[in-house]
């Protein structure tokens, strides 16, 4: 066995049983605790990855003890070892493959007879194996009882008690460990065989000794291993069989002989009879070892899933689940996104503080509006999609995931999809990146594919902000929050059309059985629940970090260049002008202060106090001040979205004016020359210059690739609706959604300023229709998804062609169900 | 008789389950084997079955309940 057994490939795969490095394989049921314990060995020191050619999760970790290196592979839950799922295939080939150390089989004590068939089939395989009865407690507490020394025996092979959750039994499960790794090959084990019966292992006799002769596949696979797998009718096994024995034919026949003969003599295939006999097996073991001393006919989570899983309560409480996760992630994580976008703001100034304040460098352009510009903008919603995913890690941890999918099945099936496939579905929410990942749990690979194509139609984070800038531009206040509503029902409504489409034309078949254990009732834990979210945001920062990084570089690059060299207007000589008339007012104020006429002391935002005379320090200050109170005014009219005629305003406002009042009571004689500072001289200036400064990047932008391609497809765009402003706009949403609002406010030149936002909506208002406006986030809505998804739509579905489909699809239907909105609406009138 | 006609509550077994090997596998994997003892805790006659068997809870799709056979 050793001397074939290990494969050398390049990467770190390679086992190597030298010296203090140990590798183990954690396998078990799902639900077994496996993870946790996972996590209980390795902590932070995991690293989750792909095994080559499918998309099935590798984890991998390293754990110390006793001065080993215990490298740790996470196997895939699975059920048992057959070569009919992709996720034991991958499991199988590890063990054979790589032939780990140890194996550490983590068995459900509460459940333990299920547990032990993949047990059997572990046995089998002859690698040496550790036990552990995880979840020890709860098994306690219903009253069952191991004699772990007799079923050691019986299993032949070492077995730990633990407490996964409460991270106990850790210690004793990696001495059990070492002790079996560093057990010299040629100690006498205990030999356990999993009996068939007689004559059934007679047969698995006959059909070893047929292949004994073949050197090589034996000592790889073993010999019984074989026997039984090929008795079974394991497709894969009678592959490698079939390439690498000398006499195939014989074997072939020997083992078609031996199951006609085990059909005729027990009624039922011969994998179901071997089954059987598994199980009859471990029933014996189970008898001799473990005892229920009390009868508990209803536990704790069998209460709750009468009501959970019980038609209208349990559709109830879904319904109310679903909401607190939504008005936690919107609510909570509002003031926490508003901290990161103040966050970035800081940094786009710092940065710009590097140069010279009205510099035209190309770099820091790059660097302004195309980094940090387009990465915060993602990053921006971060604390969102963290409370979301930690909302639903929370209740997949818990165990309520699998009742939410029994209670979905029945919809999700008349649509067309899976029980399970409304978990992407609620992912999707967040972000359609680790939305995608997450079809990894639905087992069909149609299933699969059809839940990720039409994913992007459930609108993701990145579209708020284009709902936030165009729902308050085009509806009144009580419109608003319907419309919003509104947008995430067409989006879902569109996903169920998509659905049954695709299952009729392109998908035909039927949906996949829904079988799915339901796990009993379990409280999270904070480490779980911490690392389950990580995984999932660190998807999303991944894809801020990497494509739309790169594609917020290309789009700035595409919106500069080619840069206009000979303006339309000399902006320069503007900007000079209005700054001379600025100086000549500010040259009379100076001349009543005392202060020489060419100073710009009183314009300036940062004072050296020393040097300048009390009284104008006194003015600045001022100024400053009544600049603080107006721009806490207009925010929190902003933040209320306050109409000038509510009594709220009203409050508002005579509080801002008691501030201003105050103020004045400290200089009643400076203040009427603040305010002329600010009204007369410095405020309109600020805004002329900030005007010029919009209208040159507008031109610029007209000018640029960008707008050049917008205009091209302008023609394209009529009949939606759409100009080439909206045009430049959408092309640049390519890289993100996000962008779709930055660049519209480049192309209105609306510039920087905070109340860019009301600006932008007010030239919206005046140039277009809330019809059109309806349209614009239609269009969005449905079409293209952005560059991430796309990449990770080829990654997951093996083929960029699904990607591409995707994308085209998706485009098309937006096209077409926006030009049947925008030509509906106004034949009909509305909304024009 | 098929799992679909079994009322909630009652304890049955297994005898046969109709379907391709992947399914059948799959399903005895999990403890749905033939002389298995389960019990049907949730059938409402519309949407998945729950039954509990060798110590756990299954969901099953509705559609399977006429290809299962118990007694």
């Amino acid at each position: 066995m050793a001397a074939a057994a290990h494969r050398r490939t390049a990467d770190e795969d390679t086992v190597v049983i030298s010296g203090n490095r140990i590798t183990i394989a954690l396998a078990g049921n799902p639900n077994s605790g496996k993870t946790t314990l996972f996590n209980n060995l390795t902590g932070a020191r995991q690293h989750v990855g792909n095994y080559p050619g499918v998309t099935v999760e590798r984890k991998a970790g390293v754990c110390r003890y006793l001065g080993y290196e215990i490298r740790v592979i996470d196997l895939p839950g699975t059920y048992s070892l057959t070569a009919y799922s992709v996720e034991e295939r991958v499991a199988r080939d590890f063990l054979i493959e790589h032939r780990p150390d140890v194996v550490v089989n983590i068995l459900d004590a509460s459940n333990i007879e299920r547990n032990l068939y993949l047990t059997t089939q572990l046995i089998e395989l002859g690698l040496p194996l550790v036990l552990v009865l995880n979840m020890s407690d709860t098994a306690k507490a219903r009253g069952i009882e191991f004699d772990l020394e007799r079923l050691s025996r019986l299993l032949g092979a070492p077995i730990v008690e633990t407490v996964g959750h409460k991270e106990r039994g850790t210690e004793s499960l990696l001495e059990a460990v070492v002790a079996v790794a560093t057990t010299p090959p040629d100690t006498p084990r205990p030999a356990v065989t999993v009996g068939y019966g007689r004559e059934i292992n007679r047969e698995v006799t006959d059909i070893e000794r047929l292949l004994s002769g073949d050197e090589a596949l034996v000592s790889h696979y073993g010999g019984r291993w074989l026997a039984v797998k090929l008795l079974e009718d394991d497709q894969e096994v009678v592959e490698r069989v079939r390439s690498g024995a000398a006499h195939w034919e014989a074997v072939r026949d020997a083992v078609a002989k031996a199951r006609r003969h085990i059909e005729r003599d027990y009624g039922d295939t011969a994998e179901i009879v071997i089954a059987d006999r598994r199980y009859g097996f471990i029933s014996g073991a189970c008898q001799e070892s473990v005892r229920s001393s009390v009868e508990l006919r209803h536990t704790r989570s069998d209460r709750v899933d009468a009501v959970a899983t019980h038609g209208l309560f349990g559709l109830a409480i879904f319904v109310a689940l679903m909401y607190g996760v939504f008005y936690l992630t919107f609510t909570v994580g509002q003031p926490l996104m508003d901290v990161l976008e103040w966050l970035f703001g800081c940094l786009g100034d710092a940065v710009a503080g590097l140069w010279p304040a009205d510099s035209d460098s190309p770099l820091k352009s790059l660097l302004i509006d195309g980094v940090i510009g387009g990465v915060g903008g993602v990053l921006v919603f971060l604390p969102n999609i963290i409370l979301l995913f930690a909302a639903i890690a929370f209740l997949e941890d818990s165990g309520y995931m699998a009742r939410a999918a029994f209670i979905m099945d029945r919809l999700m099936h008349k649509i067309g999809l899976h029980g399970k496939s409304f978990i992407p579905m609620l992912i999707g929410f967040g972000c359609t990146v680790p939305a995608v990942m997450a079809t990894r749990i639905l087992d069909s690979r149609r299933d699969r594919l059809v839940t990720m194509l039409v994913l992007p139609l459930v609108s993701c984070g990145a579209r708020l902000p284009i709902y936030a800038l165009l729902i308050p531009a085009f509806f009144s206040p009580h419109l608003r929050a319907p419309m919003l509503l509104a947008m995430y029902v067409i989006g879902i409504a569109l996903a169920v059309v998509g659905v049954k489409l695709l299952r009729t034309f392109v998908f035909k078949g039927d949906s996949a059985p829904l079988v799915m254990e339901l796990p009993p009732y379990r409280m999270p834990t904070l480490k779980g629940v911490v690392i389950h979210t990580w995984e999932r945001a660190s998807a999303y920062l991944r894809k801020a970090s990497t494509i739309i990084l790169a594609f917020s570089v290309l789009m700035w690059a595409l919106a500069t260049y080619p840069r206009k060299t000979h303006l339309d207007r000399d902006y320069e000589a503007e900007i000079a002008r209005a700054a001379g008339e600025r100086n000549a007012a500010l040259a009379d104020l100076n001349a009543e202060l005392g202060l020489p006429p060419e100073s710009a002391l009183l314009v300036a935002d940062d004072l050296d106090a020393s040097a300048a005379p009390h009284h104008a320090v006194r003015l600045v200050h001022l100024r400053q001040a009544i600049q603080a109170a107006r721009q806490r005014f207009d925010e929190a009219v902003a933040d209320e979205q306050l109409r000038a005629d509510s009594s709220r305003y009203h409050a508002v406002q005579t509080h801002h004016l008691g501030e201003l009042h105050r103020l004045q009571q400290t200089a009643p004689e400076l203040y009427p020359l603040a305010l002329r500072l600010l009204d007369k001289i410095q405020g309109p200036h600020e805004r002329h210059v900030a005007q010029l400064e919009a209208a040159r990047s507008a031109e610029l932008l007209a000018a640029s690739s960008v707008g050049r391609l917008g205009r091209l497809i302008e023609p394209l765009l009529k009949p939606l609706g759409f100009d080439w402003k909206i045009g430049t706009a959408l092309i640049g949403a390519v890289a993100g959604k996000e962008l779709f609002v930055a660049q519209m406010g480049i192309v209105y030149a609306v510039g920087d300023s905070e109340s860019a936002g009301d600006a932008l909506r007010a030239q919206l208002r005046n140039d277009y229709s809330p019809l059109v406006g309806f349209c614009i986030m239609l269009f969005c809505l449905v079409s293209m998804p952005c560059v991430a998804t796309f990449a990770v739509t080829a990654r997951e579905s093996g083929r960029i062609r699904w990607a591409v489909f995707q994308a085209a699809g998706l485009t098309a239907t937006a096209y077409v169900v926006t030009l049947a909105a925008y030509q509906l609406g106004t034949l009909l009138g509305l909304g024009t | 008789m098929s799992l679909s006609a079994v009322v909630e509550g009652a304890i049955v077994r297994l005898v046969r389950v109709n379907a391709g090997c992947g399914l059948r596998s799959r399903l005895t994997a999990m403890g749905l084997v033939p002389g298995a003892e389960l019990q049907v805790v949730r059938n409402g006659g519309r949407g998945p079955f729950i039954v509990a068997v060798k110590g756990t809870r299954l969901m099953l799709g509705r559609g399977m309940g006429e290809h299962i056979v118990v007694r």
